[in-house]
């Protein structure tokens, strides 16, 4: 049974190591949080522009790079902000991410996709998209 | 596992010596799951601001109401305190108690600042007779930008107690476990954030 | 959004609470005194016997895994009776109401006896019993002294507990939701059911939800967290997987329940427009999202009765599992495609041929995973010397029953006959073929299997028997008329019938219902009798039928640390591997225990959560603010104790496991 204090042991560590610490996960550096924090910024500003902008000529394309961004932002923040790896609790993080992802996925694109069929079948003609202030 | 001290056990087949769990292991993993779940319950808004989030009522659409620049402001605020927590959890790594009390707080400032500017443009937008009433689109809008503000409430008064507790007990274990969690919950809300600003304020304006 | 034809009256002090909330039927009132009666007898009983003070310190806050499991399982026989009622009545009033007569239940009535019966069963019947199983077993399986959060399991309970008193009270104070089971709006929309009855059905589910995420993510950590050093992923106890892949399942499914009653909500409350008629609502996306997480429920249902039977036959067959890799496989499978099947509960709602055949066709795929585990069950039992005792018995009932219902289930998913039998008493017989065949039989099994294991003593097999062949007997006299109805084109949930030819089949299935009756009545008298009768039936070893995993190597019951030592897992079936390679259980050299302590902070914050769900139900908004807030402070205080374990002394594990070895040297 080990006589050292979990303090005096983990601030020890912590000068020799830097940021890999024995309790399975990384906290990453100064160094990582800033270049997280720069390409957020970049990844953020660059759709925001876009869109203020007025948007490519192809509202298809428009929306596919906004979206884009977001899914490298979102990559951004789980690999220097959320420090997501392979490794953490012996890879059931990543697991149970990956199956979170899954899950999520059919959820959004399922329901999309029945819901579509439904108003098609079940409410034809109905156009919700009128809005009263000359929009759309 | 010796068996030296005790010819109790020849087969091998009991610890004999105290096997420590570290106390505490399983509760990042607890955590993550439940922010796992978390995570479907805004996909679900997502599906429904996706099924119903054209659907205007001939009332007002995102082009109406949509302020991008004060979007802009309050993504700037979130993202802030995002690194403003990271520096704070770095600090409580090396085990600076007050840099990390610090930097906590000028994270809660940045979060409230979100919260604050999201709480007026709610008022304004119901002002306009623009509120979650008025269409299914709106709905669909206030409890999902809502959700996420109520998220961002409770991290809030957490992070108001972590900070009491971690200044009355300093940096033992259970509170950098307990920080850790917030830290998680933190950044998730920010990635949860990127699919709101993405989705709602960006695509309504394409 | 139009407003309610008459507004309810409301005070400041009591919202929409009145003396018209009293239910005006002599059923009720009947119903009422027995309750008061007998609940005033037990309040008497416990204060005679001084029984308070040992109720809250050794059950109502431990954090002890055997002692939330067991809660749970009492927990699940008082809503089964309740439930089961529920269901007496319907049968009753499906057997009266021919030639023009009403019954003797109004529609009023007849709604809410069906919701609230499905309702009960799923949510407060099955769910506590299938949580009380995975509770008590898996820890122990698995080698470990508790399981991961233990506060968080004691206050887990005490949510499920209180979503119980939730609806159990709109019986006896208001109504209750009069929309089936699942409260499909716009007839649960604040329009078409303006009363306090959606209300209840709302936060009874939403206060339990809670509850049963909370357990979901806890099981989930301990089994990946806390196995005994050896015990790989596939050297686990085919029970711990089912109980793994089912809280996977819980936690990946209930946030959609929660997040969809949240928004039903809404719109009663606010008045959103999320699934109203106008202003852009779609209560199509309602029935969409409740099936997202509706097809995953059943699965949460099924996989840990299929992990009872798993157990049950092997140590009854007294032959390892047949074909354990593939159990686990088909368990993981089953637990995937159950995402992708949710559309067979309504292919009639419109959604189209292409999106139709796609659903069907997953439906039917799912099925070849669970087809896969009874031929393993068979081959188990093939060449093995099988002793029918009660567990076994439940078991071959189920592999019967169980299949007969599932096949039933892959004709439905063929969209055309499922346009023929959609909402007819055809589905009604399915899902309770497949519920009470494998369920209910599992939950039977189960109890009959570990009730030595938790209390010491066997349950006496004569009434069980009398339970089994009752329950059987009575389940197919029950539910096979509703597959002639059904195919003759009966539509569920109807309360009064105008044909005459169909009323032999309603009598048929209300005889069914009654000899179901006995055998529930049996089997309180089993479990009565053996309590009166445990020093005959008392089981020393702590392995009375011969077992092959963990648990069976502890006592009956186990000390509160379960395992003096931690084990050492070398193989499949741990225990049937020690005893095959005699083993010997440490005798002295023991160390303290690290435990966690007991709490009263689960039931105190559960109760805040039940009072602000009631407050919420009658629109008493000053209660629903404070006790929220209570719910909110309560939570930070209990963060500020840090102190929250102790040691068992070495000398006190000595006493007891010295115990042990006096008990196992008088059985041998």
């Amino acid at each position: 049974m080990s006589a050292a204090t979990p303090e005096t042991h983990h601030e020890k560590l912590a000068q020799e190591h830097g940021h890999h610490h024995d309790d399975g996960h990384d906290h990453g550096t100064h160094k990582s949080y800033v270049t997280g924090f720069v390409l957020s910024v970049v990844l953020t500003a660059i759709p925001f522009i876009i869109v203020m902008a007025g948007g490519f000529t192809s509202p298809v394309w428009t929306a596919l790079t906004i979206m884009a961004f977001a899914i490298v932002q979102i990559v951004v923040h789980m690999v220097y902000f959320l420090h997501m790896n392979t490794r953490s609790d012996e890879g059931w993080t990543m697991l149970a991410t990956i199956f979170t992802i899954i899950v999520v996925v059919i959820t959004l694109s399922g329901s999309l996709w029945v819901m579509y069929h439904l108003n098609t079948n079940m409410m034809p003609g109905m156009n919700h998209e009128l809005t009263g202030l000359g929009g759309n | 596992m010796s068996a030296s001290m005790h010819s109790n056990d020849q087969t091998g087949f009991w610890e004999l010596e105290p096997h420590h769990h570290a106390e505490g292991a399983s509760t990042s993993l607890g955590f993550w799951i439940y922010l796992m779940s978390d995570c479907l319950m805004f996909a679900v808004l997502f599906a429904v601001f996706g099924v119903l989030g054209h659907n205007y009522a001939g009332g007002p659409g995102p082009k109406e109401l949509f302020d991008l620049e004060l979007v802009a402001l309050n993504t700037a605020f979130l993202l802030i305190s995002s690194i403003t927590f990271g520096f704070g959890m770095l600090a409580a790594h090396e085990g600076n108690k007050s840099g990390a009390l610090r930097w906590l707080f000028v994270t809660l400032l940045f979060g409230l600042g979100f919260l604050c500017v999201e709480l007026y443009e709610f008022n304004h937008l119901i002002h306009e007779g623009a509120g979650p009433q008025r269409s299914a689109f709106l709905s669909a809008f206030f409890a999902l930008v809502g959700t996420h503000g109520l998220h961002v409430t409770f991290g809030s008064i957490w992070l108001v107690t972590l900070m009491v507790q971690v200044s009355q007990k300093g940096l033992i274990p259970a509170n950098m476990r307990r920080l850790g969690c917030l830290s998680m919950f933190w950044h998730f809300l920010d990635v949860v954030w990127i699919g709101v600003f993405t989705f709602v304020y960006l695509m309504g304006m394409i | 959004m139009t407003p309610a034809a008459t507004a309810p009256h409301t005070t400041f002090l009591f919202g929409k609470l009145g003396f018209d909330a009293i239910p005006q039927e002599p059923i009720v009132w009947a119903t009422f005194a027995v309750v008061a009666l007998g609940g005033i007898a037990l309040l008497i009983a416990l204060t005679y016997f001084k029984l308070w003070g040992y109720l809250w310190k050794e059950w109502f806050t431990s954090v002890d895994h055997k002692k939330i499991g067991i809660m749970y399982m009492i927990l699940g026989i008082i809503m089964l009776l309740r439930g089961f009622a529920d269901a007496l009545m319907m049968r009753l009033q499906q057997v009266w109401a021919f030639n023009g007569s009403e019954g003797y239940l109004n529609a009023h009535h007849y709604d809410q006896v069906f919701t609230a019966h499905g309702v009960i069963m799923i949510f407060f019947a099955a769910m506590p019993f299938v949580t009380g199983f995975m509770n008590y077993v898996v820890p122990l399986q698995i080698g470990a002294r508790d399981v991961s959060f233990p506060f968080l399991n004691n206050f887990s309970f005490w949510m499920t507990a209180g979503g119980a008193i939730i609806i159990m009270m709109s019986l006896f104070v208001g109504e209750f939701a009069q929309t089936g089971w699942l409260a499909f709006p716009p007839l649960s929309g604040i329009d078409a059911s303006p009363g306090v009855g959606v209300d209840y059905y709302i936060w009874a589910l939403q206060v339990a939800g809670v509850g049963t995420t909370l357990s979901g993510i806890n099981l989930l950590v301990t089994i990946v967290k806390m196995r005994a050093p050896g015990m790989t992923m596939m050297k686990m106890p085919v029970f711990t997987w089912t109980a793994l892949c089912t809280n996977v399942l819980i936690v990946a499914s209930f946030p959609v329940l929660t997040m969809t009653l949240i928004l039903l909500t809404l719109d009663r409350y606010v008045g959103t427009n999320f699934f109203t008629n106008d202003l852009g609502g779609n209560s199509m996306m309602y029935v969409n999202l409740i099936w997202i997480w509706g097809h995953p429920e059943v699965y949460i249902l099924i996989l840990p009765c299929f992990g009872i039977f798993s157990e049950v036959t092997s140590t009854f067959a007294g032959k390892r599992l047949f074909g354990y890799t593939s159990m686990v496989y088909a368990t993981i499978c089953i637990t995937i495609l159950s995402y992708v099947v949710w559309l067979h509960h309504f292919f009639t709602m419109g959604s189209g041929a292409s999106v139709n055949s796609f659903f069907g066709i997953t439906t039917m795929i799912i099925s070849i995973p669970t087809g896969a585990k009874i031929f393993n069950w068979l081959f188990t039992m093939y060449k093995g010397r099988v002793r029918f005792e009660l567990p076994m018995m439940w078991t071959v009932a189920f592999m019967v029953t169980f299949t007969v219902g599932g096949m039933t289930g892959v004709l439905l998913a063929v969209p055309p006959a499922d346009f023929v039998l959609h909402n007819s008493l055809f589905l009604i017989a399915h899902f309770h073929n497949v519920i009470i065949g494998g369920v209910v039989f599992a939950v039977f099994a189960g109890i009959n299997f570990w009730w030595p294991k938790a209390f010491g003593f066997r349950l006496d097999p004569f009434f069980g028997k009398i339970s089994f062949w009752c329950w059987v007997i009575g389940y197919w006299l029950a539910f096979t008329p509703l597959y002639v109805l059904g195919l003759m084109g009966v539509t569920r949930r109807m309360r009064v019938f105008d044909d005459p030819d169909l009323r032999i089949w309603f009598a048929i299935a209300a005889l069914g219902a009654a000899v179901i009756a006995v055998g529930i009545a049996a089997f309180i008298a089993q479990i009565a009798w053996s309590i009166w009768k445990r020093k005959e039936l008392v089981d020393v070893t702590g392995d009375p039928w011969g077992g092959r995993t963990l648990e069976w190597a502890t006592s009956s019951p186990p000390p509160a640390y379960n395992f003096a030592f931690t084990p050492v897992i070398r193989d499949l079936d741990a225990w049937w591997d020690m005893k095959s390679k005699k083993a010997q259980r440490p005798l002295y050299g023991f160390l303290p225990i690290h435990m966690p302590k007991s709490t009263g902070a689960g039931v105190v914050l559960a109760g805040f959560a039940t009072i602000f769900g009631v407050a919420m139900i009658w629109y008493i908004w000053w209660l629903a603010i404070a006790s929220f807030a209570a719910i909110v402070i309560g939570a930070i205080i209990h963060t500020f104790n840090y102190n929250r374990d102790y040691h068992i002394p070495a000398n006190e594990v000595e006493t007891v496991e010295d115990e042990r070895t006096r008990q196992l040297a008088l059985g041998a």
